[in-house]
């Protein structure tokens, strides 16, 4: 395992790849003894939230913070990302019925009025859209120039008959996504980096537990492990379920869907797709035998109709995601901290 | 193939994409076995001074597909690996010193004797990363403080900064030159005594502004045939098999394999541009001790806006907190040149990794240390059929 | 020498040219393309300056030499490239 070897915490560690969870691993996750039953998923598990028994049920709980800038981006808010976010967490560990959601605010002084207004309406209409409501909250001001802008931080709680963990994957298991991918993380790449890129470059921000309860609708048993994309990309998301389920994973290139926008973006910028956040989708580890009924159900629903079998699970090299581009294979990386451009 | 019905629409785009038709790729894969074949010795050693085409490699998992008996080796090509390490400390210094700083993405990590831009940057320090030189000015323009550009790349990217440099930028724009110039090294490479390199795979868009013809007294002298070629997959492969007929034949000579892009006197105007701002003078390059022209530095006629001129670099307050000792175990010079694989080296994989490198072979993404992490050692992949149903 | 993209020019400004890669339109400076530049032809862009006008004529110039290069090859020894072709079928490569 990695060791954390700076004194100082870099950006690196926000990144959602390997750094941060050597972090979450080596300093928050020290000392605490197991607080949760077996069969409970808990802080060292890493998942998407944590699931608690309660009765012949599970309490799942998720919690975000929302640090994202610019705090507007084509296709969506900061608001919308921290209830989407929350309510996917959620739904990709198969709780898509959620119960409540808190959201505290943290605000710098000389925030505009407007702007928190334009926020709140966007996390109302988030929550309509997912049928959940924030039911408490905080709110806090900070000096000028000791915060930057604005931060959220949801929490999200559901009940759920069964748990679907990142683990689940066996060999033969089938891998597919909900969508198109990288959309989100190359809308704020070209706006962070001042790229006037492609005004069709849009983040797909969403709350997905509608088209998730859709799916598992169609084949309760057989959707055996999910996640949503985000922070590291699909790249990210393949290595934790590959890692925690002990096999192999093997993309189709080809299969990947990815809109023009998004390819041209990332031919200029340098960038793998692969690697870049998604917040509208979710990858799921399907039974082969049932990849045909789940990905049907997918495509009837409006957040689903690009959603593509991309992968399937192997017994070679174990906790790898090997991509056979068409050319020729290789492996996937998980990228190192930030994406930056590169030129060469 | 994954069947999907109805899958998104991909428009074809620009007729590049030719240059990626998977069939014709496999054909030409077949066809470097081939000419390889022939060749009838193992292995058959040739190298590539250009990261992009480490990088095309890479991704489109060309290595997977090349025959056993031909070794592909990535010489000094990438120009974040060879920046050297006093280079990466004066941008480092200035930035600590309170100096904005505007940079390539690709130069933002990469480790100097203490740390990188993205460590000063985490103290507090201002680098910008710029996609364009043209957004540096853009940015000095801007603002009022003074905006120093670390210019890093070959040739075709130091024909930007002197296309820039010649647009009139503002007074507060200021070049940190550490570009560098690629046909001096090949020589050094081919001069090694250790060297087991029959034939050089060369840049195509370093060449579409120097031209083919640039090769021509290498190839005399050395008597190693030399293939231009581009960063399409067919380019590469078809490069590759051009480059082992040559080899088989025993011919010596250069051969365009991008006439699209490449003349033999190459773009002229570029090249005066880039002469009249930049004069070669010798270097180090980071691991390949000294490199006779392989520096690019700006004319004494732009003095004003050189930053090693406009700024007092205190590197020695740098270099007080140095921890020298691993950076002396380094080998990337050795493996940029083609004589030692990554595992020779004892920090490879230990404190040397991708996310906490020591030699910028492990910090680019086109390095040969960091392509070797990501593969678990040499590369092969290829007995990985179709999983999935085709 | 670094990611040179080729994009098709829409349009021309004196001096900066707005050019679409894949769908995505950019401005490319000219300062240092050697031939005039218009409104349909190809260019090769790096790091925002177009550093080559690319000639149609070229593209089918290129791929026919890659034709060749496959031609050559075959003729010279079937038996060679069936093997080969045997191995990479084995190995479950069969397209």
């Amino acid at each position: 395992m990695l060791s954390v070897l700076d004194e100082r915490i870099t950006l690196k560690y926000g990144a959602g790849g390997r750094a941060m969870r050597a972090l979450i691993q080596e300093v928050f996750l020290d000392g605490m003894t197991a607080v949760c039953a077996d069969d409970e998923i808990g802080p060292a598990h890493m998942d998407d939230g944590a699931a608690l028994r309660v009765g012949d049920r599970w309490l799942v709980v998720t919690t975000d913070s929302h640090v994202i800038h610019p705090v507007f981006f084509p296709g969506g808010d900061i608001g919308r990302l921290a209830v989407s976010g929350t309510v996917n967490d959620l739904a990709v560990m198969g709780a898509t019925d959620p119960l409540a959601l808190t959201c505290a605010v943290i605000i710098e002084e000389g925030f505009a009025r407007t702007d928190l207004v334009r926020i709140q309406r966007s996390i109302r209409e988030a929550c309509q859209e997912a049928g959940v409501a924030v039911v408490t909250g905080d709110t806090k001001v900070m000096g000028k120039g000791e915060l930057d802008g604005i931060v959220l931080n949801t929490t999200g709680v559901a009940m759920t008959g069964r748990v679907v963990p990142d683990s689940g994957l066996r060999v033969g298991d089938v891998l597919i996504v909900t969508g198109t991918l990288g959309d989100h993380g190359m809308a704020i790449m070209a706006r962070r980096h001042d790229l006037t890129l492609d005004e069709r470059l849009q983040s797909d921000v969403a709350p997905l537990n509608g088209l998730i309860r859709a799916a598992l609708g169609a084949a309760p048993d057989a959707i055996v492990a999910m996640k949503d994309p985000t922070r590291g990309g699909l790249a990210s998301a393949l290595h934790e379920m590959a890692e925690k389920s002990r096999v192999g994973i093997i993309v189709d290139e080809t299969a990947l869907p990815v809109t023009a926008p998004v390819r041209a973006a990332s031919e200029l910028l340098g960038i793998d797709p692969l690697h870049v956040a998604n917040e509208g989708k979710a990858v799921l580890g399907v039974r082969p035998d049932a990849a045909p009924s789940v990905l049907r159900a997918l495509r009837a629903h409006a957040l689903g109709r690009e959603a593509a079998i991309i992968g399937q699970c192997t017994d070679q090299r174990i906790g790898s995601v090997i991509l056979d581009t068409g050319f020729g294979r290789r492996l996937v990386t998980e990228p190192e901290g930030e994406l930056l451009p590169r030129i060469c | 193939m994954i069947s999907n019905p109805a899958a998104v629409a991909r428009d074809p785009g620009v007729s590049e994409l030719k240059f990626r038709d998977p069939g014709r790729a496999r054909a030409l894969s077949i066809a470097l076995g081939g000419v390889v074949g022939e060749i009838g010795r193992e292995p058959v050693s040739v190298m590539h001074v250009c990261g992009s085409h480490e990088q095309a490699i890479a991704r489109f998992g060309l290595r997977a597909t090349l025959p056993r008996a031909l070794n592909v080796i990535m010489g000094p090509g990438c120009p974040v690996c060879i920046t050297d390490v006093p280079e990466v400390d004066e941008g480092v210094a200035l930035a600590g010193q309170g100096v904005r700083i505007a940079t390539y993405g690709d130069m933002v990590k990469v480790p100097g004797t203490v740390m990188s831009l993205a460590d000063v940057q985490a103290q507090g320090a201002k680098v910008d990363v710029v996609y364009s030189v043209t957004q540096a000015v853009e940015l000095a323009r801007r603002i009022s403080e003074p905006l120093v550009f670390f210019a890093t790349g070959f040739e075709t990217t130091a024909v930007a900064t002197a296309a820039a440099v010649l647009q009139d930028p503002p007074a507060n724009f200021f070049v940190l030159s550490a570009h560098k110039y690629i046909p001096p090294v090949m020589e050094i490479v081919a001069e090694m005594p250790d060297t087991r390199v029959e034939g050089f795979l060369a840049a195509g868009h370093a060449a579409t502004i120097t031209g083919w013809g640039v090769f021509e007294p290498f190839v005399a002298r050395h008597r190693l045939p030399v293939v231009v070629a581009g960063f399409e997959p067919l380019d590469i492969l078809a490069g590759l098999v051009r480059l082992a007929e040559l080899i088989r034949d025993r011919r010596a000579i250069v051969d365009n394999m991008f006439p699209r892009c490449v003349t033999t006197d190459g773009n002229l105007r570029a090249q005066e541009q880039l002469w009249k701002v930049f004069r070669p003078i010798g270097g180090r390059w980071r691991g390949i001790a000294h490199v006779p022209n392989g520096n690019l530095r700006l004319r004494d006629e732009w003095a004003h806006l050189d930053a090693r001129r406009q700024f007092d670099i205190d590197l020695h307050r740098l270099w007080d907190h140095a921890p020298a000792a691993l950076v002396q175990d380094c080998i990337c010079g050795d493996i940029m040149a083609g004589i030692k694989s990554p595992t020779d080296c004892t920090l490879f994989g230990r404190e040397c990794v991708p996310h906490s490198p020591v030699g910028a072979c492990m910090v680019s993404s086109e390095g040969t240390c960091k392509i070797w992490h990501q593969y678990g050692g040499h590369p092969d992949l290829g007995g990985y059929g179709a999983v999935c149903a085709r | 020498m670094c990611l040179g993209v080729p994009g098709k020019v829409i349009d021309v400004n004196g001096l900066i040219a707005t050019v679409d890669f894949w769908g995505v339109r950019k401005q490319v400076r000219l300062e240092v393309v050697d031939e005039p530049v218009q409104p349909g032809d190809y260019i090769l862009n790096h790091v925002g300056y177009a550093i080559r006008r690319i000639p149609d004529a070229e593209i089918d110039a290129t791929l026919a030499l890659y034709e060749e290069l496959l031609a050559r090859a075959e003729s010279e020894d079937d038996l060679m490239a069936a093997d080969i072709r045997a191995e990479i079928h084995g190995a479950g490569d069969d397209q």
